[in-house]
């Protein structure tokens, strides 16, 4: 393990509030330089079972970059990502494989794949079934088949789909859109959920479904770090939340503390003073 | 570009009763004018100089002028249909979901183009339009009639055909009704020996699927064929496989037919890389050139290299194994770059393959395959005593050396068009797809996207290296030039052309390039420019195909929220639906 510095205020208050539950993502020292730009500086996030993390920062923080170290998309320049106890290679598909799934700010679904189909492709490394298998249509192939397509079925119903299965991905509603891809997410069987906005560019009435929704998943025992710039969704949601500036960490707390930091407050409006100073000048 | 609009719905509404009678008379003049005589002399195309005898091409000039005539009829007809009990009036309920005018209208185009071609060919192969008899004019005149008579009606309603209830046996009569058709239209084409001839059976053929797709009985018989699908394939294979019993022994067309099996069988096996994973290949051939050698090497011919003669299952077998391993050579290391990279390498690949074919000569290199001049005198396969070369007579009908091979790789299409759907429709499948539409997602999901590259690619070579096994004893021989870029051009036209991800459309793409230049030798020196053109057309117009997969045809029209709307009412059988099958 790599010294940390420990994150600025990340001290007493949050320990009382996790103490005695299972440490499940432990980022440590998490850096990602894109040539002379620093994207995301040497940041610790630690995630524990059941719980809903906020990110959150104002828009180039890093926020997104960091969710791609986390997820292997990115190969993180510095610093180490564990998953219950394992060192997770930068790899997506080793990543999905231990239990760690993802959205995408910007909607990535397969579009001219159906809404069933779309959520079939998530459990694809659930499943086995090879070349051979496949094409002499073995018990192994149909019983598996018949598992894929029974449990994608479960989850469009889940998530609030049901009946929904097969309409183009492309021809959905945009909240339906960004509830599909949950589903999909969720079919890889994960036990830590990464949202990247999931309530971008939805109205008070979609955004209080998906709000229900996150609250769902994280009952039925899943981990959760969220993206969002919706303020009041992060306070109503998150048990804690990690603040991101210029891909460092500013603050992690709980929502009040963080909320009512005058930090967090001068990162996304900018400070009294040099409000001042651009009035004066 | 936006031509001016001449014929104003205005303009049609006050003519439509006269351009109704144009029509009319046009279609039934176009059908009359097959009994006249067209040219002067008998070597124009098939003899067409008789006044009262109609020659085969003046009737499918006359099987446009029909749907011509009783399209626009129609409208006269269905009324008096619908007055009556009885069978009349069941007819015309069904007649009441054509579209007779859009048909008519297709028609009529149609037998413009055709007859305009029909007369063209007479000038051409008997020097000058003077050639051209009173009966050429006179339907010539006739389909311009019919022409314009078409365009100044109002258009008539779309189709609706398609939402008729299924009726099993009738679907069934469709389909062998089609492929009847194609049969005969197939074998037909195949005897012509005259380019003007040959080129006039394809555009009566694909005016007449023109016709059909318009009026919605083509929509009609694809929706039959997809809620039918195992007897659309059998019976197609059944037809294919009774195709040499028409040839009466002759083997010149065999020889056409079998090389544009093999031509359609590597194509399909192409299909894997370029229409299921999406990725662009463009040194396929050497792969079939890989098992061709192969082949060839162990075939005991006298200048074969290797002493071994295994059964020649386990020869394609090796055969498959050696190009499917040269494809995992060339793509584990080009596989990681995208698109035009991999082009690229696969361009230069198809080079090396064959450059060092020739070098394998005892000079450059252990003398394998004799270099440049390969290795001829392939024997014939003999399979349990069954020799290939020989002629055998079963029903009474003889079959040569050809039709044997055609049986052999009619059966190895068989194999080959089984593992593509297979694979196509399943987790794997689903895999592919999901790298073609967003592979950075694909692969967040877990999608395992090298691994699947590298499946596409070794299973469609391995199956080229089948193909091509078979190739060298059909050509009796294997040598590099056998094996250039160009050929490997026309592969991926054939899959390109024809559909990406479909099989029928592979084949059909095949047949089509394999059968033209055959056919159109007078147009030897601008073969390619044709091909040129053709494929510049194509991508301008239809870039999905000619027999599209739908999620390909999606793909291409990613702007197209009509099409896509369509598609999601009406889900093809290509896409995995909600309920449990």
């Amino acid at each position: 393990m790599t010294a940390v510095q420990p994150p600025i205020d990340a001290g007493q208050s949050t320990a009382v509030h996790t103490v005695g539950k299972q440490v499940m993502l432990a980022a440590r020292a998490v850096t990602m330089r894109f040539g002379g730009l620093v994207a995301v500086d040497s940041v610790d996030l630690t995630v524990h079972a059941g719980e809903i993390m906020g990110l959150i920062g104002p828009n180039g923080a890093g926020k997104t970059t960091f969710f791609n170290c986390l997820t292997g998309m990115y190969k993180p320049t510095g610093g180490q990502v564990e998953f219950l106890g394992r060192v997770l290679p930068p790899k997506p598909r080793e990543v999905v494989k231990a239990g760690m799934a993802r959205t995408f700010q910007n909607i990535r679904l397969f579009p001219n794949m159906t809404a069933l189909e779309n959520v079939m492709v998530g459990r694809y490394c659930r499943t086995s079934a090879g070349a051979l298998t496949s094409i002499l249509r073995g018990p192994k192939f149909r019983r598996e088949e018949e598992e894929t397509r029974t449990r994608a079925v479960e989850l469009l119903e889940y998530v609030g789909m049901k009946g929904q299965g097969s309409h183009l991905a492309r021809n959905l509603p945009y909240g339906d859109q960004r509830r599909l891809e949950i589903a999909r997410a969720l079919a890889t069987d994960p036990k830590l959920l990464l949202l990247d906005e999931p309530t971008a560019g939805m109205n008070p009435q979609e955004t209080r479904q998906a709000e229900e929704l996150i609250f769902k998943i994280r009952d039925s025992g899943l981990a959760i770090v969220v993206i969002e710039h919706d303020m009041r969704f992060i306070f109503n949601l998150c048990d804690r939340v990690l603040c991101l500036v210029r891909g460092r960490v500013l603050i992690e707390g709980t929502a009040t503390e963080v909320q009512s930091d005058p930090r967090v407050i001068e990162a996304y409006i900018g400070s009294p003073e040099s409000e001042e100073e651009a009035g004066n000048a | 570009m936006k031509l001016p609009t001449l014929i104003t719905p205005e303009l049609q509404r006050r003519h439509s009763a006269l351009a109704r009678i144009i029509t009319v008379v046009g279609g039934l003049a176009i059908i009359a004018s097959a009994y006249l005589p067209w040219a002067f002399g008998p070597g124009a195309l098939d003899n067409m100089t008789y006044l009262g005898g109609p020659s085969t091409v003046q009737l499918l000039g006359a099987a446009l002028g029909v749907p011509v005539a009783l399209g626009a009829s129609m409208a006269w007809i269905e009324p008096w249909l619908d007055s009556r009990d009885g069978l009349a009036k069941r007819i015309a309920a069904v007649s009441k979901r054509i579209a007779w005018l859009r048909g008519a209208k297709a028609a009529a185009t149609g037998a413009l183009v055709f007859i305009a071609v029909v007369v063209l060919a007479i000038a051409l192969e008997l020097g000058g339009l003077v050639n051209v008899e009173w009966g050429g004019w006179i339907a010539l005149l006739a389909a311009l009639a019919a022409f314009a008579g078409t365009r100044l009606m109002v258009p008539g309603r779309a189709p609706r055909l398609h939402e008729v209830k299924p009726t099993g046996w009738l679907e069934i009569l469709g389909i062998a009704a089609m492929l009847g058709i194609g049969l005969l239209g197939f074998a037909y084409a195949l005897n012509q020996n005259d380019g003007g001839t040959f080129v006039a059976v394809v555009v009566c053929l694909t005016a007449l699927v023109i016709v059909a797709m318009r009026s919605g009985i083509g929509g009609w018989l694809s929706l039959a064929g997809q809620r039918n699908r195992n007897v659309l394939v059998f019976s197609a294979f059944a037809v294919a496989f009774l195709f040499p019993f028409t040839q009466n022994g002759s083997d010149a067309n065999m020889s056409i037919a079998t090389q544009v099996l093999v031509f359609s069988a590597t194509a399909v096996g192409l299909n894997f890389v370029v229409g299921l994973a999406g990725l662009l290949d463009l040194g396929y051939i050497a792969f079939l050139g890989a098992g061709a050698f192969t082949a060839a090497t162990m075939s005991m011919s006298v200048y074969a290299t290797i002493g071994w003669k295994p059964p020649f299952i386990v020869i394609m077998l090796i055969a498959g194994t050696v190009s499917a391993l040269l494809g995992l050579l060339i793509g584990t290391p080009t596989l990681r770059v995208s698109g035009d990279y991999l082009a690229i390498v696969t361009l230069a690949f198809g080079e090396i393959f064959r450059i060092s074919m020739s070098n394998l000569d005892g000079t450059d290199g252990p003398d394998l395959v004799h270099g440049a001049s390969g290795i001829p005198g392939i024997p014939n396969l003999d399979f349990f005593g069954f020799n290939f070369g020989q002629v055998h007579t079963l029903f009474g009908i003889p079959l040569g050396r050809f039709s044997n091979y055609f049986f052999l790789m009619l059966l190895i299409m068989a194999f080959i068009v089984l593992v593509f759907s297979r694979l196509n429709y399943s987790r794997i499948g689903r895999g592919w797809i999901a790298i073609r539409e967003d592979e950075k997602a694909a692969e967040a999901m877990g999608v395992n996207t090298f691994g699947l590259k590298l499946l596409a690619f070794a299973s469609g070579a391995f199956l080229a290296g089948f193909a091509g096994a078979v190739k060298a004893h059909v050509d009796s021989s294997a040598t590099p030039e056998q094996y250039i870029f160009l050929e490997s051009a026309f592969l991926l036209a054939a899959v390109v052309l024809g559909g990406m991800g479909t099989v029928m459309g592979v084949i059909v793409g095949a047949t089509l390039l394999k059968l033209m230049p055959e056919k159109l030798r007078f147009l030897a020196d601008y073969r390619m420019l044709l091909f040129g053109l053709l494929m510049v057309l194509m991508m301008r117009f239809r870039p999905e195909g000619m027999v599209p997969n739908t999620r390909r045809q999606l793909e291409f029209h990613e702007e197209d929220a009509e099409l896509a709307q369509e598609v999601d009412d009406e889900l093809p059988y290509e896409f995995v639906e909600e309920r449990a099958r």
